[in-house]
């Protein structure tokens, strides 16, 4: 990105659009007459971690909801690498913003097959592809065995990580992930956190991660955005606002 | 009546049926002596009250066992007649004035009235439903009816309404639950599986990608019916138009050919129909930029 695409700061300050990876100005979400976001302000920074944290129906899925486009906000204007979402093909987006839901959902097949769907969606093929399914294994922290397993066979944790493998192949520069430990034991859960610190150490890759967790958050983030009933309540340096 | 003296009472009224008759004849290598082996028997009205006593019957039965239908079958009974009555004599003007304009005049109803009616069964309805819905009708009917009538039957005129209205009748009655199948299918699938749907989307899938699953589902779900009736028929019970046939004294061997060709059509109509109704109205349920209307955004 170059240096001369500056932009405002949501307090008038100027920053570099490099260190940037969403803005959200006065970003507002309704659904059927409720509303889900309200006067949201946020600078998301890139190559780091950010917690959404907060209770459930604080906002937290219909933010990240938001970052690559499953829904467009009723009003306000979100940026990504300075340039409006809407200024991407929306399957360009989805390519570079992976999205990891709280509730995987596997499709037909083996394991392998999920990430060759994904793999083939992401325009991937050839003779890397093996590499790339164990690469991605690897780094969402699934036994290399479970590759030939049928994908409804797999435990709620292991479908967790190879969703996140799935997500991974196609070698997204953000990872959105909802509530990515919910499913999974106190052990899992840290083994996915140190796989999601290692991916942003390695690969320089920005996470946006929910939790409603107090201590997950302080394990890994970098910043944190307090949000409560739709509404930020606190964001910044993750040291000032999980104190 | 003598075979001769019925077939040429056929000639002199329908040369169209005659000429079938001397094709079929030549094909079946003279197999089949004859096409209509005995008049039809005729019913007078007095004979309709005489059968209105099995209705009766069943009227009595729903009250005896107090099923709260016996209403309902009545008017159904008074309906029925009354429907069929006017069918009739709508049906013996447009064959009197046998006239193009009318006839496709007559299609162009019955075409509509099967769009709103594959439209009325939908949970959520629009005009773009009904107006896409009454295209895919168009396109899967139209062409199955143009290749039966002209290439297969080949009647003459082209607009010989004997041929075209009931053809029509049952190629877009069958078109038209299949639309309705597919179109009810593919909404419940799409709203079921929302889940893996989003979960393609969110890889940047486009929302054909991403709904294949429930597109295939869809379409199975409107086919099956058809590949099922191809599979026992005959064996569970003779088709409606076949046992017309046979009931109006045309031969069994002649009522198969016709039954035959039926049994094709519709698979081809319904396939038509089915497959527009499911790629055109996928699009109903994604918005421009690829996100699932179902479910009304986030969760």
């Amino acid at each position: 990105m170059s240096a001369d695409l500056i932009t405002a700061g949501g307090d008038g300050s100027m920053s570099a659009v490099s260190d940037t990876a969403f803005r959200l100005r006065d970003v507002r979400q309704e659904k059927s007459g409720r509303v889900l976001l309200r006067d949201i302000d946020l600078v998301l920074p890139r190559g780091r971690i950010t917690v959404l944290l907060g209770s459930s129906g604080a906002g937290k899925t219909s933010l990240l909801r938001l970052l690559n486009r499953l829904d467009d906000p009723a009003a306000g204007v979100i940026s990504y690498l300075g340039r409006s979402l809407d200024e991407y093909s929306v399957t360009e987006l989805r390519r570079r913003v992976g999205f990891v839901f709280q509730t995987p959902v596997m499709f037909a097949g083996s394991v392998r097959d999920n990430l060759h769907e994904a793999a083939e969606i992401a325009g991937l093929e050839g003779e890397e592809l093996p590499k790339r399914v164990r690469e991605a294994l690897k780094l969402a922290g699934l036994d290399p065995a479970l590759e030939d397993r049928p994908s409804h066979e797999l435990s709620v944790g292991e479908q967790q990580r190879a969703t996140l493998a799935r997500t991974l192949i196609g070698a997204p520069e953000v990872l959105l992930l909802d509530e990515p430990t919910s499913a999974l034991d106190p052990e899992s859960s840290e083994f996915l956190l140190d796989s999601i610190q290692r991916l942003r150490a390695e690969r320089g890759i920005t996470v946006i991660l929910s939790t409603h967790r107090l201590h997950e958050a302080l394990a890994v983030a970098d910043e944190a955005v307090r949000l409560s009933g739709g509404a930020v309540e606190e964001s910044g340096e993750a040291s000032d606002v999980l104190a | 009546m003598s075979w001769p003296e019925v077939t040429g009472l056929i000639a002199t009224k329908d040369p169209l049926l005659a000429s079938l008759q001397q094709r079929l004849g030549q094909a079946a290598g003279g197999l089949e002596p004859e096409i209509l082996q005995s008049p039809i028997l005729g019913l007078s009205w007095l004979d309709l009250v005489a059968a209105s006593g099995l209705v009766l019957l069943a009227v009595g039965i729903a009250r005896w066992q107090r099923i709260g239908l016996a209403g309902s079958l009545i008017v159904g009974a008074v309906r029925s007649v009354v429907q069929l009555a006017l069918v009739g004599y709508v049906l013996v003007y447009i064959f009197e004035i046998d006239q193009w304009w009318l006839v496709l005049g007559a299609l162009a109803i019955m075409l509509a009235v099967a769009a709103r009616e594959a439209v009325r069964r939908q949970e959520e309805r629009s005009l773009r439903l009904y107006g896409m819905t009454g295209l895919a009708l168009l396109v899967g009917s139209g062409f199955t009816l143009f290749y039966v009538s002209l290439v297969i039957v080949r009647i003459e005129p082209w607009y010989n309404p004997r041929y075209l209205i009931p053809l029509f009748g049952m190629i877009v009655g069958n078109a038209m639950n299949a639309a309705a199948l597919a179109h009810e299918r593919l909404a419940a699938e799409l709203k079921s599986r929302r889940g893996e749907v989003e979960a393609y989307l969110a890889l940047g899938a486009t929302a054909a990608r991403a709904s294949r699953g429930p597109t295939r589902s869809a379409l199975r779900a409107a086919l099956i019916p058809t590949v099922n009736s191809l599979m026992v028929v005959g064996l569970v019970a003779l088709p409606g138009m076949m046992t017309g046939q046979i009931l109006a004294g045309v031969s069994p061997l002649l009522a198969i050919r016709y039954q035959i060709v039926v049994m094709f059509m519709l698979a081809s109509a319904v396939a038509v129909s089915a497959v527009i109704v499911v790629l055109w109205n996928r699009r109903l349920f994604f918005t421009p930029d690829e996100q699932l209307r179902i479910g009304g955004g986030p969760a």
